[in-house]
């Protein structure tokens, strides 16, 4: 996958999350809310993303690495168009959402938390999402399917392709 | 002001959400409109009703009634018929607010009328992007009457009096706790609001967040003028977009009526609120792990003590308490503390808010006083187990909690008693399993969990956990030897008396209680090779009963590896050698007669 951060196409970007840095960077504890707001531009916090808050902060590199890494939220790879994330929340696991799991899996040909090669689907098991009433769930971007048997998942699957 | 002769209720919590009462909520307006019953009939976006199973709800009052499972296609019928003609929609009411033809109000409902109310009073009544709404409902006068009556001290006594325990797990008496921040020595103390709730499978504090913001915002703000703070933070989970939506707004409202900021109420006193989003990591629901993450660092929890109290966040006192704590505070002040302790239990006075969900018919917040059985919870308000199956056992305090089997379902819960038990009260995950849960895969699952979320600052829970879950997964997958269960058990008592923070310390208690409470079934795992609810796949054959097959060739046509043979109309064959255990055929059979053995 074309990894390369290219600074050009991303100028406007980077100049919002330089400004964002300018007014935060006084406030204690910037770091966070600096990387939820990155992620939140670029979709993800590539080595060169994290460069410019480590300055921007005069955090350390090695910190804002090890920030980002800790929290399931920051992700260093580029997400595809729809992320999936199957619940797998206790509430939906007893109702059996690790079959629903596998079936995205295998209709899908990736694991937990790979992008497919076309960039079209990343997929994420997701702890609770508080839909509980509707057990087993599956988001996808923003649209909530619930009740799901592994036989519906292809036909939501397919709305996206 | 307007006068209003129907109010409609949507729910507007996340799991009505996400299957459209926003959308509901919307053609419910331009409907009425369209009548022009506008000023007449007015919609309000509510938090959670609790009763997520039969979402999307509305309710209609004056009159209460319930309908559940509304569609928007269902949006103008209740207008025409309901609003405009006064012809209550039969077809769409829940299912238990109709006996014999009586239409049942809201509140006689069975799930409604067993619950007390205390923490989710507000919930789903009032609008929760208006301040007026929480006003309206006495809101802030408890915050009105300790900043212009009472002392510092007082304020502290009273809520040492109440008797109020941290609802987020452990239960250490709150008042105590504000007592030891107000007299730590510090030239700045912090007051934060854990809204960090990662166990999975509880969505109480997010209900409240939602529902009813300002209650949270007004113990804080009590909070803070009890041990002296002048700044207040809200740790909240980021996967609840809603919750954070509401709680900005509220303090935006908050400020602007002077409830919030400088000179609050014309008492000298000063006290803003800043929520901080968190990014994923179960962790930092440990207060000491939250403080870090607040501070910008990686969520590892600190070595105690010293305690947040004398050294918090940037080392400073800090008073810390989940959601749910301080939703109970106002509403001590407004009833007293007499009110308070005349529910519940004499060592846990109150209520407790329980996300009820797994194996039940009613999904969904339920609130109780402490001292209410298991039994009531699950049967009395939650309705049973679906589909006529057995109960098999209910787990309580999530990751860090335990299984509780049928024998016990009389036990009044508080945190003692679970406790005993072997589980835990926890922040208030009740997930209830069938006969058809294997208990070995529920203590793989949690340690799954735990191995994911775990820091891994200490070696006992970093390591530890991992070669737990490593025989747990050769057990559930048919490779469990003699002595597996044996170093199970060492395991988990090495790791109890040896890791630093909460997490780990209870990180085993799925597995301990399991063991304690369904032995039987580790042993059939390890020693027949076998798994006795059918669960376990590998350790499962799939067959078909002659008595029952009909041999419509279904099953032998859906197969994936071609593991079923058969003539038509006789019975079908399923080879074990080819069977890859995927259980299409299961779902296929028209018959039911595919068993698992």
């Amino acid at each position: 996958m074309g990894l390369k951060f290219d600074w050009e196409k991303n100028k406007e970007k980077i100049h919002e999350l330089e400004l964002f840095i300018e007014e935060n960077k006084n406030k204690k504890g910037a770091l966070m809310p600096v990387l939820h707001k990155a992620q939140d531009i670029f979709g993800y916090l590539p080595l060169e993303v994290q460069n410019i808050i480590s300055e921007g902060l005069s955090v350390p590199l090695s910190e804002v690495y090890g920030v980002a890494t800790f929290y399931s939220k920051f992700s260093l790879i580029p997400k595809g168009e729809y992320t999936i994330g199957v619940c797998l929340g206790t509430a939906c696991y007893v109702k059996g959402s690790q079959e629903i799991l596998d079936k995205v899996q295998e209709i899908l040909n990736i694991q937990v938390g790979e992008t497919t090669a076309d960039g079209k689907f990343s997929l994420q098991a997701t702890r609770c999402l508080g839909a509980c009433g509707l057990a087993p769930v599956m988001v996808i971007n923003d649209e909530v399917y619930g009740r799901l048997t592994p036989d519906a998942v292809e036909g939501i699957l397919e709305k996206y392709k | 002001m307007n006068l209003y002769r129907a109010h409609v209720l949507v729910c507007g919590g996340t799991g009505c959400h996400s299957s459209n009462s926003d959308k509901i909520k919307e053609k419910m307006e331009d409907r009425i409109k369209e009548k022009g019953l506008e000023n007449e009939v007015k919609v309000v976006m509510t938090g959670c009703f609790g009763l997520c199973e039969s979402g999307p709800n509305v309710v209609v009052y004056p009159e209460g009634v319930f309908y559940s499972h509304v569609k928007l296609s269902d949006v103008d019928e209740i207008v025409d018929e309901h609003l405009l003609k006064g012809r209550v929609v039969k077809r769409l009411l829940f299912k238990e607010a109709v006996e014999e033809n009586i239409i049942k109000s809201v509140n006689e409902v069975d799930f409604y009328k067993k619950q007390t109310r205390v923490a989710l009073r507000n919930c789903g009544i009032i609008d929760p992007e208006n301040i007026e709404e929480y006003i309206a409902y006495d809101g802030y006068q408890a915050l009105a009457r300790a900043l212009t009556e009472m002392t510092r001290d007082e304020v502290i006594q009273l809520v040492k009096d109440s008797g109020l325990r941290g609802r987020g797990g452990a239960g250490f008496p709150t008042g105590l706790k504000w007592d030891f921040t107000k007299k730590a020595s510090g030239d700045k103390k912090y007051v934060v609001c854990n809204a960090d709730e990662g166990d999975p499978g509880a969505f109480m504090d997010r209900s409240i967040l939602e529902g009813d913001p300002h209650s949270v915002l007004e113990a804080m703000t009590i909070a803070g003028y009890a041990v002296g703070s002048d700044q207040g933070y809200i740790y909240i989970r980021a996967e609840y977009p809603i919750a954070v939506k509401r709680l900005q707004i509220a303090i935006n409202q908050a400020r602007e009526y002077g409830l919030l900021g400088e000179n609050i109420l014309n008492s000298g006193f000063n006290f803003d609120i800043e929520l901080r989003l968190g990014a994923g990591a179960f962790v930092c629901g440990e207060e000491t792990a939250l403080i870090e993450s607040i501070e910008g660092k990686r969520g590892m929890p600190r070595n105690k003590p010293p305690f947040p109290a004398n050294e918090g966040l940037w080392g400073k006192p800090t008073l810390i308490n989940n959601v749910e704590t301080y939703a109970n505070i106002p509403v001590i002040f407004q009833r007293g503390v007499d009110w308070f302790r005349s529910i519940g239990t004499e060592k846990s006075p109150g209520t407790k808010v329980f996300a009820l969900g797994g194996k039940i018919e009613n999904t969904g917040l339920v609130e109780i006083p402490m001292g209410t059985t298991l039994r009531d919870i699950i049967y009395g308000i939650g309705g049973g187990i679906p589909k006529g199956k057995d109960f098999k056992a209910v787990q309580t305090g999530g990751p860090s909690g335990g299984c509780i089997p049928k024998e016990y379902l009389d036990t009044p819960v508080d945190y003692e008693s679970l406790t005993k038990l072997g589980s835990i009260m926890g922040s208030g995950g009740m997930i209830v399993m069938d006969e058809d849960n294997c208990m070995v895969d529920i203590a793989r699952f949690f340690l799954d969990f735990t191995v994911d979320e775990s820091c891994g600052k200490c070696t006992a829970c970093r390591i530890g956990t991992r070669r737990m879950l490593e025989i747990l997964e050769k057990i559930t997958s048919g490779k469990g030897e003699p002595g597996d269960i044996e170093k199970l058990e060492e395991l988990a008592n090495n790791i109890k008396d040896s890791a630093l923070c909460g997490l780990g310390q209870t990180a085993p208690n799925p597995v301990v209680s399991t063991l304690k409470y369904f032995r039987d079934e580790y042993e059939a795992h390890v020693y027949e090779k076998r798994c006795p609810s059918g669960h376990c796949r590998r350790l499962v054959t799939f067959v078909i009963r002659e008595d029952l097959c009909k041999g419509c060739g279904l099953c032998k046509r859906n197969c994936p590896n071609d593991a079923i043979t058969g003539e038509v109309r006789e019975a079908h064959v399923i080879d074990p050698e080819k069977c890859i255990k995927c259980g299409t055929c299961i779902e296929k059979c028209p018959f039911g007669a595919i068993e698992k053995r």
